[in-house]
């Protein structure tokens, strides 16, 4: 595999090193690399911006650091919060560039893609960029007054810390911390740098003053759970911070990026934070389920505020109707105003008004007085009626009912600029901009860069001729003969003493499936009964044979057993995913450790392969991509006849992702393996993050069709396919393919321990 | 001769049916077809072919497979007694001379070599060798072969041989849909149908969870063990935790989910 790749250099690198023009020789080293993650992952003015600001940060006069982090780091930056980060990020690198904190560069680039897992969106980065800011401002140049250059003692410290930092405590009380630090330690700068590298006593103190509350990323899962469970849908959590802008609160909000919700959320009235979140997400499920947005043009500002209470309600019905626990818990979490709070002569009430009514629709015991609030709380159940023709009422529906409330409740005072807003307030609810539509369609659509990915032509694998397989096209429901050329080659060899260390790592985790193993030992030794000469005289046979001789009858002469060694018959095959999207970091609740999803896969099968020798099966392991149809590759790490040694741990050493994942043609070739085996029973495993896909393949649906005619074609060879999903949304197409046949690991960090353990329920 | 009648269902199951599955079962009946059920654990599997014994008024026969049975268990042996030995018939055979439905409850568990002789009472042949006593059996007209699986369980070595599979007609079992679930959750425990449905509510939670933590729902059969005990006199949250939750599960995460649907189901 190993060219020698001195000479030649394609032109189109050739042209981005150019643009690039940073002489530094680690950089040229690395180069060609980051590209290549780049190039899969940023779209051409993405790639564009990232070599123009890696050129900025080589030629800016802090040495090699800060151009070689970013080369390496921004791509899967990018991928995490969106190419369109750079600007923000590189303005807030230039201020620091100016001020005499360029020291501070360095730690922050470090730790960018770490906080960035973190922070999970540009939003929060931005707060967490302007909470560095302030700090910068705060502690540059003010030692004792003198006005110099003097750097911020304390920021490299905090750069460093931060994924720790933003571990523990949301952006808010990170806000705090370090306020705290500034205040008390803004002049002394040994005892700030103790403070934010989280020396000092008073610094922990702080910090674990600061952990409160129940943060998104911690719960993720659950909440996957709960909508899942409970609702039958999916969706992507994107967190903001709350309290950090503190004039206007975020409210929660979804549109076609995902839910957003706030990082943090405290236990309130006896609710804890996460049933606070549940809350959010059954009244966002509502809307979705039972809101069709309107025409707002014709509305003014006070009758879409009292048609938004209204349908609010409305949803919480209808989601109370599916839960009707959930009453108890909106109740707790929506305000009761007091019925005399606002005063009409002086203050515009009507946001009070609704805000009651609001209650009232939910709660039976609100006990308001007010005429107008029980006729329509009286109007909203008769329309809500179950009996009736439609029982979900409709948002047009309930929008006639909020706009005769408002005409009927109308007061001169509804127009005074001071507006009452105490205790109206219901957290829980999301912003409803998805229940307006606009006849004057301002074409606010995200624009979506098409990802184009450009594709390198790189040297052919050296090694056998490509065997080519027909592939399945659903829409003619027919096969095209000969569409996929699979190349085989042995995969590359690193240091076999790296699986080794891995294996050490997990050797508690060895440990107890050791203990399952030696369980499935049992039936490795079978006793074969009916045996003429055998190891020991079977006494239940020897018996029923005297009994045939005393009844007269022929006695069986086979009263003897012996005992058979493996009882298994079982050969596995184990194909892996090596496209380029396991390089991505593996998140996960509570993750911090960088592991990538290829470490973790590594790791997985490093324990699954010393599991399957232990248990003696015979196994192979093979790996592939593809870069189109014309070059699917498929890497040999460990064939039947090798032994679980050096060479093929060498080989699992250097796994390597790159590419696209085109299925089907994969497990037909790893199949014609599999299938010479001569066991009983053939199982081919296969380990993915995602969907089929390659680049020359538009339409999704042709390769996850032809993976899924893979599967049957197998079946009928006798073999039996089990897919490892790591893709948490793989429910989409996971089972069109794979039927039954599939689990779906959502928590990725304990896929070293899943896999073996799968492996050894499948086949007990 | 053995006595029939006791093997014959007095009283009428309660058995809801999903589908067409009576009217298919008894014709594979009248043609005297073996029947194989496949399904999740705890869906009606068992009552379902209870059910069909009483409604064709045969005598039901069930054997519960397990690992260690062995061939002669089915068949049948010969037994010491003071005066000599005797053949004692097993369950396969016993039903096979009366003219029962033979029901092999999870065959899957019982050892391979033991699914072979039910073999030659399956297809044309319908008869039953029985090697030691030198007789071979030409089953009763009203003999019928019933197995039942459950391909939940995904273990590969645990599924049955393709031999086997092509002698069955089959039918594919699932949990009911939510509102046929609460009728019989309410019919078989006397619970009002209210109750039952937010049982069958939070059961449905669960499955929607199958493939991300759970390998099995929570079954119908769990429901019911539910109801019962809230009948009893349990408090419903507490009765739900034990009966439906805590058996499933030990993924604090999922554990967790579920005591939520369970909270948002019950208002009070
Ligand atoms: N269609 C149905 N009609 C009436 N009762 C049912 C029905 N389905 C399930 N049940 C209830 O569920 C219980 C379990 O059903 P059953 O024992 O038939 O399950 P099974 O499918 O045989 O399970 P297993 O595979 O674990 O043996 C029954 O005792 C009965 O209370
Ligand atoms: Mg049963």
């Amino acid at each position: 595999m190993t060219e020698a790749n001195t000479a030649y250099e394609h032109p189109l690198m050739k042209a981005y090193r150019e643009q690039l023009s940073c002489g530094f020789p680690q950089v040229a080293e690395v180069f060609e690399d980051c590209m290549a993650e780049a190039l899969s992952v940023l779209s051409k003015e993405g790639i564009n911006a990232y070599l123009e600001y890696a050129r900025f940060l080589c030629k800016m006069g802090r040495g090699v650091e800060p151009v070689l982090i970013f080369l390496e780091e921004w791509p899967s930056i990018a991928t995490t919060l969106g190419e369109s980060a750079l600007p923000a990020i590189s303005d807030f690198i230039r201020k620091m560039w100016k001020s005499p904190n360029g020291r501070a560069i360095v730690p922050f680039l470090q730790t960018l893609a770490a906080t960035s897992r973190r922070l999970h969106s540009q939003e929060q980065m931005q707060d967490y960029m302007d909470l560095a800011l302030a700090f910068m401002e705060r502690t540059t140049g003010s030692i004792h007054g003198i006005h110099t250059t003097f750097a911020s003692p304390g920021l490299p410290e905090f750069f460093k810390h931060s994924p720790y930092l933003l571990n523990q405590v949301s952006i808010a009380g990170l806000k705090n911390w370090v306020e705290y630090g500034i205040r008390n330690y803004g002049d002394h700068p040994e005892r700030q740098q103790d403070y934010f590298s989280l020396q000092s006593a008073d610094s922990r103190a702080m910090l674990q003053k600061e952990r409160h509350g129940t943060l998104l990323v911690d719960n993720e899962r659950k909440l996957d759970l709960y909508l899942r469970g409970l609702w039958q849908t999916d969706a992507h959590f994107v967190p903001y911070s709350l309290k950090f802008d503190e004039l206007r609160k975020p409210i929660p909000y979804y549109d076609k990026l995902g839910i957003r919700l706030p990082d943090v959320y405290d236990d309130v009235n006896d609710v804890s934070g996460l049933d606070r979140y549940r809350a959010v997400l059954a009244h966002i499920i509502g809307h979705q389920r039972w809101t069709t947005a309107i025409f707002a043009d014709n509305y003014s500002p006070f009758q879409r505020m009292a048609i938004e209470f209204f349908e609010d309600a409305r949803v919480e019905a209808l989601a109370m109707r599916e839960y009707p626990g959930l009453r108890r818990l909106f109740i707790k979490l929506h305000p009761k105003p007091l019925e005399n709070a606002c005063d009409p002569e002086t203050t515009s009430c009507l946001r009070h008004r609704l805000a009651m009514l609001s209650r009232a629709l939910l709660d039976p015991q609100h006990g308001y007085c007010d005429a107008q609030l029980l006729d329509f709380t009286q109007r909203f159940h008769d329309l809500m009626a179950p009996g009736g023709s439609n029982t979900e009422s409709s948002t047009e529906e309930i929008a006639s009912l909020a706009l005769s409330y408002v005409a009927k409740t109308r007061r001169q005072s509804d127009q005074f600029a001071r507006v009452h807003f105490g205790n109206t307030e219901v957290d829980y609810r999301d912003d409803n901009r998805h229940m307006w539509r606009f006849h004057e369609q301002s074409d606010d659509e995200e624009m979506f860069d098409d990802h184009r990915k450009i594709v390198l032509e790189e040297e052919e694998l050296q090694g056998l001729p490509p065997r080519h397989y027909p592939e399945w096209d659903c829409n003619s429901q027919t096969y095209r003969p000969d569409w996929a050329s699979v190349y085989e080659a042995l995969h590359p060899k690193g240091n076999p003493a790296h699986i080794d260390q891995l294996l050490i790592k997990h050797a508690a985790l060895a440990k107890r499936l050791k203990r399952m193993l030696d369980l499935l030992k049992p039936q490795d030794k079978v006793r074969i009964r009916y045996q003429e000469e055998g190891s020991e005289l079977d006494l239940d046979v020897a018996l029923r044979s005297l009994i045939d001789y005393k009844s007269g009858a022929t006695p069986d002469p086979r009263i003897n057993m012996s005992h058979k060694t493996s009882g298994r018959d079982i050969a596995v095959m184990l194909l892996l995913d090596l496209s380029e999207s396991l390089n991505e970091k593996a998140s996960g609740p509570g993750d911090t450790s960088d592991q990538t999803i290829l470490q973790l896969s590594q790791e997985a099968v490093s324990l699954l392969a010393w599991a399957v020798d232990k248990l003696g099966d015979p196994f192979a392991i093979g790996g592939f991509h593809s870069n189109t149809r014309h070059d699917v590759r498929y890497l040999h790490i460990k064939g039947y006849s090798e032994r679980w040694d050096d060479e093929v741990k060498g080989r699992l050493a250097a796994m390597q992702a790159a590419y696209s994942t085109r299925m089907g043609a994969a497990m037909r070739h790893a199949a014609h393996y599999l299938q010479a085996q001569k066991a009983d029973k053939k199982l081919m495993l296969i380990l993915t993050d995602g969907e089929p896909s390659d680049v020359d393949t538009k339409d999704e649906r042709l390769l996850i069709e032809d993976a899924r005619q893979a599967v049957k074609e197998l079946d009928q060879k006798g073999i039996y396919t089990y897919c490892i999903n790591l893709d948490p949304k793989a429910d989409e197409y996971v089972a069109d393919i794979f039927g039954k046949q599939y689990t779906v690991i959502d928590n990725i960090q304990r896929l070293p321990e899943r896999l073996p353990q799968l492996f050894i329920a499948l086949t007990k | 001769m053995t006595d029939k009648d006791q093997y014959k269902i007095r009283k009428e199951p309660f058995y809801q049916a999903q589908g067409k599955e009576v009217a298919l079962y008894e014709a594979a009946y009248v043609a005297r077809l073996p029947v194989m059920i496949k399904g999740p654990t705890g869906c009606g599997k068992s009552r379902f072919v209870e059910y069909m014994a009483w409604r064709l008024g045969k005598p039901l026969i069930t054997v519960a497979c397990n690992e260690d049975m062995t061939a002669s268990d089915l068949v049948g042996r010969y037994i010491l007694e003071a005066n000599g030995t005797r053949w004692l018939d097993g369950p396969l055979t016993t039903a096979a001379r009366i003219g029962a439905i033979c029901y092999l409850d999870e065959i899957v568990e019982a050892r391979q070599d033991t699914t072979v002789v039910i073999h030659p009472l399956t297809d044309h042949r319908r008869t039953l060798p029985l090697d030691k006593k030198g007789e071979l059996i030409e089953a009763h007209p009203d003999f019928q072969l019933v197995i039942s699986y459950n391909p939940g369980y995904q273990s590969l070595l645990k599924d049955l041989k393709q031999s086997t599979k092509q002698r069955f007609t089959a039918f594919e079992f699932d949990y009911p849909d939510a509102q046929l679930e609460t009728g019989i959750v309410a019919k078989e425990t006397g619970t009002d149908e209210t109750l039952a449905g937010k049982l069958v509510k939070i059961g449905r939670t669960a499955r929607n969870l199958k493939g991300h933590g759970l390998d099995e729902g929570i079954s119908t059969r769990l429901l019911v063990y539910a109801a019962t005990l809230i009948k009893g006199g349990v408090e419903p949250r507490d009765a739900c935790r034990m009966a439906l939750v805590r058996p499933i599960t030990d993924d604090a995460d999922i554990r967790d989910t579920l005591d939520h649907a369970i909270d948002a189901t019950f208002a009070v």
